[in-house]
Parts: C-alpha cells; sequence; structure tokens
C-alpha cells in the first residue's frame, strides 16, 4: 500500500488537474494521476522532452502553466500511470501500473477526469495505414510537432479540422482539401453561442483566412467515402451530403498521403460506468454520459467527476469545472470554499455554453451510418464487418451486449472503445431504436490491458491465500 | 394469449427446458430480464471439466457432456482433455482422494506420471507433484450461450421475450405474470431464474434458501499456443484454457463482491490477484500476457450445494430448476429431465426435490 491520500484524481488535463490545484489550496493531500508522460490531457499536452524548443501556441502556453503550477504545488503527480482497477470500502483503492509493476494507492475521495476520445464513423479503407483521428492528429502536432504525412486530407465535424488543417500548414505539410460534413449554414446556428467567446470566434476566423488565403479547399457538406490504397494511402474519395447526411452519388478522387478523420468527440466513460454511476443520454454531451452536478457530485458517495468525461464541453469549462469540484471536495471535508465555489460555477456556466454550441456540431445524423459498407470493418481488433454486425442483429440480438457476445465485438484489446458507438448506430437502424434506447455494453476491468505478473505482483506461492475447496 | 407454460428465465436451465417442452407438445414462452443466457450461462468460463464435478452429480455431468459435444461448433465445443495439478504433497492427496472417488463414480480419470505430463504440455510449471487427466474434459464457449439458444427457440417456433422483468406474479386459475410489456399468462410456471431465484420464488410467498456465489473470469490478450488442454488445480481453485483464438481463459471461482439484488458483481483485486497469481504459477510464461477484461457471473446455490430440480413446494402448477453445481456441463441435460418431468413422463435420472431439508446429502 503506496500512501494514503485525501484524494486521488485520475486524469491531469484541464479539468483532473485544476481540481487537484483547487484541492491542495486547501492543504488536502492531492495524488493526481495520468497515463501520459507529463500532465496537459490531451488538449495541453506537452511536447516530447526529445524536441528543445518549439514556437509557443495557446496550447502550449496552457499546458506549461499548468504544468508550473503543479510543480510548485503539494500535488503527487505520478505520470505515466494507468490505473487498472478501483475500488470502494471505507475509501478509495486504486490499483496503478507504473513502470511495468502494479502498486496499490487509497485515498478517502476520488475524481475521474478521464476526457474524451473520438468518433471516427468507419468507411471503406479507413483501416489503411495513413488515416488518423483528427483528435489523434493533435496529439502529433504537440508532442512530436509533425504534420501526418506530406499530402493531407483533413475530414470532420466542428471546429476542430479546421484547426488541424491549420496547425498541419503551420507545421509545414500541405492540406490537400479540407472536407466538413457542417454546412456554412450549421455554424451560422453557433454563432449567437461564438459571439459570447470573441477570444475563440477570431482564432477560428483566422483559421478558415489562413487556409482560404493558401487556395485550400474547403468542401462544405461533404465527407470522405472511401480510401485507397493498399498499405498506404494513395488518394481519398468523397460525396457532397445530403441535410441528414446521407452521402450522394457523385464522388470526387482526390490524391493525397494521409487522411484526418473525425466525427467528433465521446466522453470516456467506463471508469464512472465500472464504478456504478447511472449513465444518460445527451447528444449534446457527446452521447452516454454519467450523471454529475456541475460541482462534480454523483450519487456515489465519495466519486466526483469533471471535464470532458462527464459530458464534452470543451477545454476552458473542464478548467472550471475541474477548479470547482476541487472546491467541492474541499468543502465536503470541512473548509468553507462557497465564494470561490460560487464564482467558478458561473465562468463554468458560460464556458459549457459555448462548448455545448461546438459539441452540436459533431451531433450524427442519420446519413452519417450510410458511410460504412457491409463490407467495412467496423470492430478493427476482431475484424468484422457491419454485415457480420447487420446479421447478428436481424438474428435476435438487439443491444450492445448480445453483439458483443455472439460475435467478439468489443472484446479485442481496444475493449469496444473504437466499434461501440458504430455498433449501436447499427442497432437502431436494424431495429428502429433510439440512439439513447441502447446502452453502452457493461464496462469490464481492467480499464487498461495488464500485463498478468503486474496485475499479479510479486507472490509465494505457499502464501496465496487459497480458499477451502469445493464440496465432494 | 395464454401458454402452457411460463418461464421466467432465459439461461441455459430456461431455454433447454423449453425446448424439450416443445418437443412434448407444449406451448412455453421464455421471459428474460435481459438478453438472452447474459447471466451465469454466459458469462461462466466455460469449463466442461468431469474433474470438477460433485461425485453425486457424476451421471448427470457425463450425459451433460455428451449434449455439449452434440451441440458442436455452435456453442464452440472443444473436447481437449483436461489436467488437474497438484503443487504439494496436501494438495497432491486431496487430489488422489478426490479424483479417485469421482474416477470410481464413472469419470474417465487417470492419474499421469510428471513424464507424460511434461510431453503433453511442456509450457506447465516444473513444480507439479502429482496430476490427474481426463479425456473427456474440454470447453465451450459461454458468450455464445444466448446466440445459441435464441436460434434454437426460434427455430423450433417457441415464444421468449427478453428486457422483460416479472414484477409481480398472480396465481388465480392460472399463472398471471406483470411485465413492463403486459401480462403473461399462462397454466404452468417453471422459476429458472438462477440467482435471482430468490426474490421470483418470494413473488408466489415460497422462500427457498439461495444464495449467490460472484464468481471471477479473466480473459487475456491473443497469445503463442501455451496450453492444448484445460489445466485445473487440486483444490477446484484454477481452471485455465487457451481458445483456438489464442486467448487463454482464467477461472476458479474467486469471489467478486457484489449480490444478484444489486444487479451487478464486481471484481474484486484482492481476490483477482491470487487468481491471476495461480494461474501463472502453472504456466509461467503467461505472466507476459495482457490481461483485457475481468468480469464476474453470479452462480445460484442452496445450502447442500445440490441442485433445485422439481415441483416447487406449496404452489401447485409450479416448478424450480437451478443451483446446479457445475450447472454449464449439466444444463443442458437435467433441464431434459425436467422438461419429461413436467410433461409428466418419469425423468430417466432422478430430480432434487426443491421441498427437502437442505441439511443433508439427497438420496
Amino acid at each position: 500500500m503506496s500512501g494514503d491520500y485525501d484524494v486521488a484524481i485520475v486524469g491531469a488535463g484541464p479539468a483532473g488537474g485544476n481540481a487537484a490545484l483547487a484541492a491542495a489550496q486547501h492543504g488536502l493531500r492531492v495524488l493526481l494521476l495520468d497515463e501520459q508522460p507529463a500532465a496537459g490531457g490531451q488538449v495541453w499536452r506537452a511536447k516530447s522532452s526529445a524536441i528543445l524548443a518549439a514556437p509557443a501556441t495557446e496550447e502550449s502556453t496552457a499546458g506549461t502553466s499548468l504544468r508550473n503550477r503543479l510543480a510548485q504545488s503539494s500535488v503527487t503527480h505520478l505520470s505515466g500511470a494507468r490505473v487498472w482497477q478501483m475500488s470502494q470500502d471505507d475509501g478509495w483503492k486504486l490499483e496503478v501500473l507504473q513502470g511495468g509493476s502494479s502498486e496499490t494507492y487509497t485515498a478517502k475521495k476520488l475524481v475521474l477526469a478521464t476526457g474524451a476520445r473520438e468518433y471516427v464513423q468507419p468507411v471503406p479503407g479507413w483501416t489503411t495505414p495513413g488515416v488518423i483521428g483528427l483528435a489523434g492528429a493533435t496529439a502529433l502536432f504537440k508532442q512530436n510537432l509533425r504534420a501526418p504525412g506530406q499530402r493531407t486530407v483533413v475530414c470532420g465535424t466542428g471546429p476542430l479540422v479546421f484547426y488541424v488543417a491549420s496547425e498541419i500548414r503551420r507545421l509545414g505539410g500541405t492540406v490537400a482539401a479540407v472536407i466538413t460534413p457542417n454546412a456554412r449554414m450549421d455554424w451560422a446556428c453557433a454563432t449567437p453561442a461564438l459571439l459570447h467567446r470573441p477570444a475563440l470566434l477570431a482564432r477560428g476566423a483566422l483559421w478558415v483566412a489562413d487556409l482560404k488565403l493558401a487556395g485550400v479547399p474547403i468542401y462544405w457538406q461533404h465527407a470522405v467515402t472511401g480510401v485507397d490504397g493498399d498499405t498506404e494511402v494513395t488518394a481519398v474519395e468523397f460525396a457532397p451530403l445530403s441535410h441528414d447526411w446521407t452521402p450522394e452519388a457523385s464522388r470526387v478522387v482526390i490524391r493525397a498521403d494521409s487522411l484526418c478523420l473525425g466525427n467528433g468527440l465521446i466522453p470516456q466513460i467506463e471508469a464512472a460506468q465500472m464504478l456504478g454511476v447511472p449513465l444518460t443520454h445527451d447528444a449534446h454531451l457527446g452521447g452516454w454520459v454519467p450523471r454529475a452536478a456541475p460541482d462534480g457530485v454523483t450519487d456515489v458517495a465519495g466519486l466526483y467527476l469533471c471535464g470532458d468525461g462527464a459530458g464534452i464541453r470543451g477545454a476552458e469549462a473542464a478548467v472550471h469545472q475541474g477548479t470547482l469540484t476541487g472546491l467541492r471536495i474541499a468543502a465536503d471535508m470541512g473548509f468553507d470554499t462557497s465564494t470561490a465555489r460560487d464564482s467558478s460555477r458561473a465562468l463554468w456556466a458560460r464556458a459549457a455554453r459555448f462548448g455545448r454550441a461546438m459539441t452540436a456540431l459533431s451531433i450524427p445524423r442519420a446519413g452519417l451510418a450510410r458511410l460504412s459498407k457491409d463490407d467495412t470493418v467496423v470492430c478493427r481488433c476482431e475484424g468484422i464487418t457491419k454485415a457480420g454486425i447487420t446479421q447478428e442483429i436481424t438474428h435476435g440480438a438487439g443491444s450492445c451486449n448480445a453483439v458483443k457476445s455472439g460475435l467478439r465485438a468489443g472484446m479485442g484489446p481496444c475493449g469496444g472503445k473504437f466499434c461501440q458507438t458504430a455498433v449501436a448506430q447499427i442497432i437502431c437502424t436494424e431495429t428502429g431504436q433510439d440512439v439513447a434506447q441502447v446502452a453502452p455494453p457493461t464496462a469490464r476491468p481492467p480499464l487498461c490491458p495488464v500485463p498478468l505478473d503486474a496485475a499479479a505482483g510479486a507472490f509465494d506461492y505457499h502464501a496465496l491465500p487459497i480458499p477451502k475447496p469445493a464440496p465432494l | 394469449m395464454s401458454y402452457d407454460i411460463a418461464i421466467i428465465g432465459g439461461g441455459i436451465m430456461g431455454c433447454a427446458t423449453a425446448l424439450r417442452l416443445a418437443e412434448g407438445g407444449m406451448h412455453p414462452i421464455v421471459l428474460d430480464q435481459g438478453d438472452l443466457g447474459q447471466g451465469a450461462s454466459g458469462v461462466n468460463a466455460g469449463t466442461l471439466s468431469l474433474q470438477i464435478k460433485r461425485v453425486q452429480l457424476m451421471p448427470y455431468a457425463l450425459r451433460g457432456h455428451d449434449l455439449w459435444a452434440q451441440m458442436g461448433d455452435a456453442v464452440g465445443f472443444h473436447k481437449s482433455g483436461g489436467y488437474t495439478l497438484a503443487f504439494n504433497a496436501r494438495e497432491a492427496e486431496l487430489l488422489t482422494e478426490r479424483q479417485t472417488l469421482k474416477a470410481e463414480a464413472g469419470a474417465p480419470i487417470e492419474f499421469v506420471s510428471n513424464a507424460q505430463l511434461r510431453r503433453a504440455a511442456p509450457n506447465l510449471t516444473q513444480n507439479v507433484v502429482a496430476a490427474s487427466y481426463c479425456a473427456e474434459d474440454g470447453y465451450a464457449n459461454s458468450s455464445l450461450t444466448g446466440q445459441y439458444y435464441r436460434g434454437r427457440l426460434q427455430d423450433a417456433g417457441i415464444a421468449y421475450r427478453t428486457h422483460s422483468p416479472v414484477t409481480a406474479i398472480d396465481k388465480t386459475t392460472a399463472f398471471e405474470l406483470a411485465t413492463p410489456q403486459g401480462t403473461v399468462r399462462a397454466k404452468r410456471l417453471l422459476l429458472a431464474a438462477g440467482a435471482w431465484l430468490k426474490p421470483v420464488a418470494a413473488m408466489l410467498g415460497v422462500d427457498l434458501p439461495v444464495q449467490a456465489r460472484v464468481n471471477t473470469v479473466s480473459v487475456t490478450e491473443r497469445m503463442p499456443p501455451l496450453m492444448s488442454s484445460v489445466i485445473g488445480h487440486a483444490t477446484g481453485l484454477l481452471t485455465m484454457k487457451q481458445k483456438a483464438n489464442g486467448t487463454v481463459l482464467i477461472g476458479g471461482g474467486w469471489q467478486g463482491r457484489g449480490t444478484p439484488q444489486d444487479g451487478r458483481g464486481t471484481v474484486a483485486s484482492d481476490t483477482l490477484r491470487p487468481n491471476l497469481a495461480l494461474a501463472q504459477y502453472a504456466v509461467p510464461s503467461l505472466g507476459s500476457a495482457r490481461v483485457l477484461r475481468s468480469w464476474t457471473g453470479f452462480e445460484a446455490n442452496v445450502p447442500d450445494f445440490y441442485p433445485l430440480a422439481g415441483a416447487l413446494p406449496h404452489v401447485a402448477g409450479a416448478y424450480v430448476l437451478g443451483c446446479v453445481r457445475g450447472g454449464y456441463t449439466i444444463g443442458p441435460y437435467i433441464s431434459r429431465l425436467m422438461g419429461d418431468f413436467i410433461l409428466g413422463q418419469e425423468p430417466e435420472l432422478p430430480l432434487f426435490d426443491p421441498g427437502r431439508a437442505y441439511t443433508k446429502e439427497p438420496t
């Protein structure tokens, strides 16, 4: 058992990092756990230590600031640390994989700030090397200062597609085209929310202006329908979309060696799900979200949630919700933080409204599912196609759990993180259910694959607590 | 519409009994609170081993094995043979005593030398003191239970409803079962709700002394070939097999937490860790495999650890089937017996009276 803490926080992004700082300011003993080498999460990911200097960006500045504040605080930050199992007795017990071995940590309160992952709608050829996620591409920029290829097609929803395209240009790559399912009208509808955030609006306008000046074609209300190439991307095919995002018949082919593809972010809910936090479906927050109050409080005693893992509201909202959650925990442990919480809550509400409007741009429409063809692989780990899943459903499997049991979709190393949104979408198509009726599959530990010897730990056979044998 | 019999529970017991009853001319309906085969039937480790069956249940297990072999590929059946290992003198004594009794009960179990064992299973630890082997042992893929029985029910034209928990039972001339999808009427009733038997029987005012064990199972990523037979431990606290796809499934009945009434069990690291340690001790090269998933399943039992299989006490027309130790192996067979009993025929082997006193061995 390695030390007892007041608070353990899983995830050192904007939400978890600020929750840690707020709790530590009140003298609480805080353990901050993150699998990355440095704090910052995805949005404020640190550059690789192999890169000595890099031009400052808005994200790198915010990340450096968080990392400096954490370094100067009393927070114990374990980097490269993966929490693989959590349980609750009097307090919380966490099994943490770090450097090939597992340690147990305990804490009175637990915060899950597990962030988001991205959804990629499977299209023919999406598993070709050279295709990466839109959000995945940002990791490449921030950590390695590298563009994904020489000539890249960037396709996706919301603001991320423009950010990624402009970053590729900044890093010296060529953007062959920007393709987005959103219409200009979708952005016009989001303008009221944008007007409250003039700085962000200006930044977005700058990305688009840069692309226009460089002559990069922007295809509104289009989507990538296929990827050519065997061992590497050679060309990308795309088509105009109808209002509900059904691809129309005409196709355009564009030469490229790489493709960034994404359809918005979804909350990483598995940890909360395993601990019994009830889920609700809210498309404006990225789909299935664990139920939590703005100050992080959940139905599970001593468990708090903040940041994108509790609903996609973006980095700024995550900062304030993190602070608010840290302050709430301090209050729950006897400190008066009500004034500070009031101001954090107001800042959170403002940022959350904007984040929600941005998330809304990525809400999948019915036609999106038609981008996947019968022979398109949906479950990458097990190589299961859309047709296989469709057949299982028409034979009576009406839930994500039933499809998982019958076909193994979601039983591979990713644990269903890549395929379950698409599986649920196919269930909806085939059974006519609404996506809010198709619950995600039961989440199973460990939270990440864990080497068996590390999970078992050092042991003496004769000291194993072997119970008495079964009745004869 | 009224059915001849309503069956609460769409696991192996409920579905296989429904199939037998339909063969006998009855019109059953199967109701499950979730999907078919998602309880113990669908989450157990899938071991089909005579070496871990109770002596008194051996005749049932032997016939159960035959039925699994007939189901074949559709349920992922493999007759791989199985070794049971003892790592010290105390375990060797236990192994000898127990496996001798099981062999006498009809299981083709033999004791094997270390040389034989190493030839057959070279990746096993060198620390084996004694081992037994049963060529009849093997496994099936429990994940396929729901898919398999769903197809069988459909082919037989048997009605079933999933996500249909029974919330109240009214007994007048017939049984009236309240479900979120409406009332189901049936002349007879079979309770086959596994770990949920106690609350279901309570709706009829019957107190069944059912408790649930919370068994833990884990699976690794795909590995190169490490073992070709089922591996067990003298105490029964390890079962392990490598599937055709290379994944290794590790069970043995280590206890997680939770109750069926809470609706879910959770894996406990303080029992998961020794379970994995025991697996690694038996096959040291397993240490480098990554564990992808661990889960729990509720295994129902009564105090004497023998089945409930027969008429439900005090309620005419109601029956109960469950709490079978080794229920995955024995389920398809004992369900046939149950079906025959409900059809008014003499079962091939005796059932287990749910009205018995649970303090002594059944006769």
